[in-house]
């Protein structure tokens, strides 16, 4: 028989929350409602807008596109997870320094999309970081300075390393 | 906003999943990478009793080489297409469209399988199927068949799957060394549905001339749209300006599209044929390079 509510073990930027969901529960209110996290924004609620996209395993998904019980074993990282000790991600500096943001309601979606672009590409031209975030809408500044942010950002983390 | 409720099953085995698919047959929607299931049940367009997750069937999600052919499992993410070495070097056509279907994100978690499936009648891995004439390997608690991917498209969002029935392979053949290809769409933004997309191969011999041509169009009709006599118009031809103006000719001609908000069916008819022949001149243009790397 199906069950009514299934146990859940997810890791959230780096701590293992266990929780009972029902099946339908999407992982965005998973993460907005039941832990609290709201920095997942959620736009539209069917994959067009990007505003919650989050990284799971590494990989960038829309976590309105997943239930919460697909998730279960799975590490998640949200935008609370970009910071570390305090200190900006990279990619949250050069946004803040390159006015990559206005509203700020797509950013956490931007920021977690250019994460996973960077990753599988640390230097890429103006027109791979357009199509690396085609797949998140920002309805303010325009993409301009988001693109400039991601190019920043870029070669930050280059010489850093 | 929300799904609906839903009696959820999440199998890790085929036989678990055609189980299920007998016991609750058309109660039940198999949940691939919900890329297109979970929209539609965000805005109850979708109402299933019964969702069988197949996710966690770890033996779903592979990439085989079998003599001359390229194996995919149905659950193998989209993202894979762009990043397998066996599939750029069988069927380099797969990993060039890859980028066309939707975003990264979409990519991360969408199947081949599932977009098959769904059969959106602007999907680029249906025109590829039906182009490469693919075979679809289907399994039921009662058995297996093999469905041509001509057969296997029947209308919009419907394909020859019984309620029992899962797609688990899909098998394309590898394309010749000497094989040029191309995808080409008219899109509005990047990653969004295609208006219109034209994709073809076309392979040469040593002296250029044309020994096949394949070409399906999305975006004008139903299903993917092919037709063997516009294929057959290069056929022993050097390729030149005049016969691909004659060949966008009859693809407007024979292309049976419909209007809707973004384009007017004449719009489209128009796109198709432009779109032909800009996708062969890049595909002949291919092979031709291809023909020089063999030599």
């Amino acid at each position: 028989m199906p069950q009514a509510y299934r146990s859940v073990e997810i890791t959230v930027n780096g701590l293992t929350y266990n929780r009972q969901v029902e099946p339908r529960r999407l992982l965005s209110d998973f993460l907005r409602e039941d832990l609290d996290l709201r920095g997942t924004h959620v736009g539209c609620e069917h994959g067009i807008c990007g505003a919650c996209t989050v990284l799971m395993n590494g990989y960038t998904v829309r976590s309105c596109l997943m239930f919460a019980v697909q998730a279960n074993g799975a590490e998640i990282t949200t935008i609370e997870g970009l910071a570390k000790n305090g200190k900006l991600h990279p990619l949250q500096e050069a946004f803040w320094e390159n006015h990559g943001l206005q509203c700020g309601f797509c950013t956490p979606g931007f920021l977690l999309s250019a994460c996973e672009l960077l990753e599988r590409n640390p230097d890429p031209t103006e027109e791979e970081v357009r199509v690396g975030l085609s797949g998140n809408m920002c309805r303010c500044t325009g993409y301009q300075g988001i693109v400039e942010s991601v190019l920043a950002a870029a070669s930050k983390m280059k010489a850093q390393k | 906003m929300k799904p609906p409720k839903f009696d959820y099953f999440d199998p890790t085995t085929v036989e678990e999943a055609l189980d299920l698919l007998k016991e609750y047959g058309e109660d039940a929607k198999i949940l691939a990478g919900g890329q297109s299931l979970v929209p539609l049940l965000n805005f109850r367009l979708a109402r299933p009793q019964v969702l069988v997750d197949i996710n966690r069937i770890k033996d779903l999600d592979y990439v085989r080489e079998n003599n001359g052919t390229l194996a995919i499992g149905a659950m193998t993410r989209q993202r894979t297409l762009e990043t397998s070495e066996i599939i750029r070097s069988k069927c380099g056509l797969l990993t060039d469209a890859a980028e066309l279907i939707g975003h990264p994100q979409i990519r991360n978690r969408g199947t081949v399988g599932g977009s098959l499936v769904h059969a959106d009648p602007t999907a680029e891995l249906a025109a590829i199927a039906k182009a490469l004439d693919a075979q679809m390997k289907i399994r039921s608690s009662e058995g297996e068949r093999t469905v041509a991917a001509k057969d296997f498209f029947v209308t919009v969002m419907t394909t020859v799957l019984e309620p029992s029935e899962m797609l688990v392979e899909v098998e394309f053949p590898a394309l010749a060394p000497s094989a040029g290809w191309a995808f080409e769409e008219f899109v509005l933004r990047h990653g969004d549905f295609a208006v219109v997309g034209v994709t073809t191969v076309v392979t040469l011999d040593a002296k250029q001339t044309c020994t096949e041509l394949r070409l399906a169009a999305i975006g004008v009709d139903e299903t993917p749209f092919r037709d063997p006599e516009i294929e057959g118009l290069l056929q022993g031809q050097k390729i030149t300006d005049s016969l691909l103006d004659e060949l966008a000719a009859r693809v407007s001609e024979k292309v049976d599209p419909f209007t809707d908000l973004h384009a007017t069916a004449e719009q489209r008819k128009h796109l198709a044929g432009v779109l032909a022949k800009k996708a062969i001149k890049k595909a002949e243009e291919a092979a031709i390079l291809n023909l020089k790397k063999e030599s």
